[in-house]
């Protein structure tokens, strides 16, 4: 069976951290990632099913992984070797097609009671994600006995996966996963009526947020930030009211909030924008780095919240103003389930669904390669915005093996 | 006419070029171009030469405050013990380049405060009526109105500037028949007599706009500084066909019934911009008459220049002071001392031109009213092409309904964050999403104009009011809907296509991009501005 498998190869990951460093996505070129042929997945339990990608997309985290930038805080929290690929549209052996909820809570894990968090529904907060009868994993994709979607087949247990109803396109269900983590932090953002939201980063997660909080909140004014022309159009079509360049973010929130800035110290320095006195109510970061969060952190209003969404790693960063201005700091990971406004509760991924509908998200997958190409896909998915794309997926409808297996 | 120095200075005209004309020198932003235009089809339009100067300016100066034109007393008349006596003079945007020391409102001012003292009045304030520009430093006023004035007023807070946001400076006078409010500096608005010291540097200057406009904020200008107004007034620097204007003068009456008494001086200029000698003087050369030092003189000038970062170049052009020298000075009534200052102005400016062009190329240089001692941002660069230059017409414009302008201009993407603040928002945000002066105005126009932190800024800083770049869009509003394209030479291609134009790297590349709108044989005409000119077109 044809898949890209992760070792854990130390020279490797430095190789690999080096390159990609120089040439984001490089890291596939001399990494540990190897496209390799292996024996057809073994059913980790009785309930699990085999599942056989159609279009499996490549996420920022899994270039994190393949560059070797990915944070040594998930080290223990993964099992070696894995396969990666976690935002998948599959077929079932009954042909039926299914999108995966790759988070492993307790259900998967056959950890019974389940945890407080997986009894909830919140599944991404999981407190056995190294226990139970799988390897350690937080998802499909990071865990050796599932195997992932970059693979002609990977084991999902059917708490996993949600059936694609008719005249959804393949494109559109793959964009199901990301599209639900956008959902999820609209609502992580916790955002009341008519206050001013700030979406730093237009890659896929933040036009699925920014497409998620025109959805399902009520805001007055919905800043984002894009950096290439492409992504400017679409967080402009998808519910960004004012979209600006990442350099400019600090006068557009300053100019939607209404708001002073103080400018910097010195002679010359009246008239520049260093930091507002007031701001956004919540910047939802979408890219985590230490540039978006000095952003977020000199944009968001005393007291108002900031969601990263965006996965930072080690990051250095001026925490006074967190401090200072009372900020709210709030992780936002993956899915679960929601709570609507009217009080009832929901799965995000159904949600999601609802959203890549009627948002037409499905459009966001621009390219998609072969596994045998899977050097140019993540060089590709790498400088997707600077390349004109958004998601780039590979595309296994074609592979051979597939309909051998 | 001579000033016993110079032959008589010889009238602007309309050279044709052939194949024997030379390159045609062109201001480019702190630079320069020589550029060869199409012969048989090209025409150059060339300004005076510098007027005589008067020769004793402090003597007309009295002589004008105590012979008043239209219908108002000498001066010493009108002053008074007791009485409450307010001086404004026109801002930093007057004039272009700032002239050498003394400058004419300083001679003027020290004749009034002369005339005023000897009358005993002590309640004097002195006022930069700037409406909505920036806030003059020290060193500008003191350059304004000399050392003596200065020290003698400011640190007694009776010389600052106009503050157009103070609620308890500025008063509504009234309406006019057009519902037009009249917003006025309350300090001259109570005082006995309004004393306006202007500087008329193009026709658009002076009358009613001085103080209607120049001691005015925006709940005033608002009324006439908007896209409808500007579109209507062909041209703005032609009182008589000019909305602009006629709104200031529909304003100059409501001030005059509320009671305010405002003696008004006016004074004019020559076209000695860049002297008649000095490392600057061949820009007021025709090419064909540069001698080989001059050519020598400028190869080196722009080799140099060439070669210098850009704020390098800015800093030497923005230490030049013209060597202006002034031509007339009248007092009295508003109206009938602008009649006189305006036939002035045209004596030095005006240049009979026939016919219209199909393409129209300007040199734009280092600076227009905005930018004094700050950086030419790419909205002031469509300002002075479109706003300014492109009006200096009276008649019809030069270029003729769908045709080209092609400007040279560096247009970099800069801008100077404490002088134009709002500018670069109005640039990343407004022109992002549209160049309509009608969209931008209904949409933008408010919010930028009520924004706190630019209110903020304009009161303590030195920033232009935050609706001051829209201002600079719509003075280009009647150029940007009569023209079928707008080409930028040499211009940062990413600035200009923010403003909605074209980029070309050079005058052959825009005259191809131009041969789409205007066919491939048009006829080109060259302002060559400054020195300014203003083409009188039948």
């Amino acid at each position: 069976m044809k898949a890209l498998q992760f070792k854990r190869n130390l020279p490797r990951y430095a190789a690999a951290r080096l390159a990609g460093s120089f040439t984001p996505g490089r890291g596939a070129t001399v990494g540990p990632l190897e496209l390799v042929d292996l024996d057809p997945p073994v059913m980790p339990g009785p309930d699990w099913v085999r599942v056989r990608p159609r279009l499996s997309g490549i996420c920022g985290s899994d270039l994190a992984t393949v560059d070797g930038r990915s944070a040594r805080y998930f080290e223990p929290m993964v099992s070696f070797p894995f396969i990666p690929g976690h935002e998948v549209v599959g077929d079932l052996d009954d042909d039926q097609r299914v999108v995966l909820e790759p988070v492993l809570g307790c259900a998967s894990r056959s950890i019974a009671p389940t945890c407080s968090a997986c009894a909830a529904g919140r599944l991404g907060n999981c407190e056995h994600t190294t226990f139970g009868d799988l390897s350690a994993g937080i998802q499909t994709g990071s865990c050796h006995d599932t195997g992932g979607g970059w693979a002609v087949a990977f084991s999902a247990h059917p708490s996993q996966l949600h059936p694609v109803p008719d005249g959804f396109s393949d494109e559109a269900a793959v964009m199901i996963e990301p599209a639900a983590c956008g959902v999820h932090a609209a609502f992580a953002a916790k955002v009341p009526d008519s206050v001013v939201v700030a979406v730093l980063g237009a890659g896929t997660l933040g036009l699925a947020t920014i497409a998620a909080l025109r959805a399902y909140t009520s805001p007055r004014t919905i800043v984002a930030t894009a950096r290439h022309p492409h992504q400017q159009s679409l967080a402009a079509e998808l519910g960004g009211d004012l979209v600006v360049a990442p350099t400019e973010v600090r006068r557009a929130v300053r100019r939607a909030a209404g708001t002073r800035a103080i400018s910097r110290n010195g002679e010359g320095a009246a008239g520049t924008v260093d930091r507002l006195t007031g701001g956004a109510d919540i910047v939802i970061d979408c890219v985590g780095s230490s540039s978006s969060l000095t952003d977020a952190l000199a944009v968001t209003r005393p007291g108002g919240r900031i969601v990263l969404v965006g996965m930072p790693a080690v990051i250095e960063l001026e925490l006074t103003p967190l401090w200072h201005r009372e900020l709210e700091l709030v992780g936002s990971y993956t899915y679960g389930t929601e709570t609507l406004q009217d009080g009832s509760t929901t799965r995000t991924f159904d949600l999601a669904f609802d959203l890549v509908s009627q948002a037409d998200l499905g459009r966001l997958v621009t390219t998609t390669y072969p596994l045998a190409r899977y050097r140019e896909a993540l060089e590709h998915a790498a400088s997707a915005g600077s390349r004109g794309a958004v998601k780039v997926a590979f595309d296994l409808r074609d592979e051979r093996e597939r309909s051998a297996s | 006419m001579s000033n016993g120095q110079h032959p008589a200075p010889r009238p602007g005209f309309v050279l044709d070029v052939d194949r024997t004309t030379p390159p045609i020198l062109f201001h480019h932003g702190a630079g320069f171009r020589l550029e060869k235009l199409p012969a048989g089809r090209s025409r150059v339009i060339y300004p005076a030469e510098p007027l005589a100067g008067l020769d004793d300016p402090e003597g007309a100066i009295r002589d004008a405050l105590l012979n008043p034109l239209g219908d108002s007393a000498p001066l010493p008349a009108l002053l008074h013990p007791g009485m409450k006596l307010t001086i404004a003079f026109d801002d930093i945007s007057l004039p272009l380049p700032p002239m050498r020391r003394p400058d004419i409102r300083q001679r003027v001012i020290e004749a009034v405060l002369d005339l005023a003292a000897e009358a005993g009045v002590d309640d004097v304030h002195l006022i930069a009526a700037l409406a909505i520009h920036r806030r003059m430093t020290e060193d500008e006023l003191r350059h304004t109105v000399g050392d003596r004035v200065y020290d003698a007023f400011a640190p007694k807070g009776l010389l600052y500037n106009l503050d157009a946001e103070d609620p308890d400076g500025m008063v509504v006078l009234g309406e006019t028949p057009h519902g037009e409010d009249v917003h006025f500096c309350r300090r001259a608005a109570e005082s006995d007599l309004v004393v306006y010291v202007n500087i008329n540097l193009v026709s658009m200057d002076g009358g009613h706009k001085s103080t209607a406009t120049g001691l005015a904020g925006y709940t005033g200008l608002r009324h006439h500084h908007n896209v409808h107004t500007l579109r209507n007034s062909k041209s703005l620097m032609d009182r008589e066909n000019s909305a602009l204007h006629a709104s200031n003068w529909r304003m100059g009456s409501v001030i005059r019934d509320a009671g305010v008494k405002i003696f008004q001086i006016e004074t004019t200029v020559n076209n000695d911009t860049f002297g008649r000698d000095g490392p600057l003087a061949l820009l007021q050369k025709r090419e064909w008459e540069w001698t080989g030092r001059d050519r020598a003189q400028f190869l080196a000038m722009k080799t140099g220049l060439d070669v210098l970062p850009g704020t390098a170049r800015r800093k030497i052009f923005d230490g030049w002071r013209a060597p202006y020298q002034m031509t007339s000075v009248q007092a009295g009534e508003v109206e009938a001392v602008h009649e006189v200052t305006t036939a002035n102005v045209y004596a030095q400016q005006l240049v009979p031109v026939e016919g219209q062009t199909d393409i129209l190329t300007m040199g734009l240089p280092y600076i227009c009213p905005y930018n004094v001692n700050s950086i030419m941002n790419p909205i002031l660069v469509m300002c002075l092409g479109l706003g300014y230059f492109f009006n200096l017409y009276r008649g019809r414009p030069l270029v003729r309904e769908g045709g080209v302008v092609i400007m040279s201009h560096p247009t970099p993407w800069e801008f100077h964050p404490v002088h134009h603040p709002s500018y670069i928002d109005f640039f990343e945000q407004v022109l992002a999403d549209t160049t309509d002066p009608i969209e931008i105005e209904s949409r933008y126009e408010k919010q930028f104009a009520e924004d706190e932190w630019y209110i903020h800024l304009y009161r303590t800083s030195y920033a232009y009011h935050g609706v001051h770049p829209f201002y600079m869009w719509y003075w280009g509003s009647h150029a940007l809907e009569h023209l079928g394209r707008v080409i930028i030479v040499g211009g940062d291609p990413a600035a200009v296509r923010r403003l909605g134009f074209q980029a070309a790297s050079t005058l052959p590349d825009a005259l191809e991009m131009a041969s789409d709108v205007v066919g491939p044989q048009p006829t080109i005409t060259h302002m060559k501005n400054p020195p300014l000119l203003m083409a009188d077109v039948t």
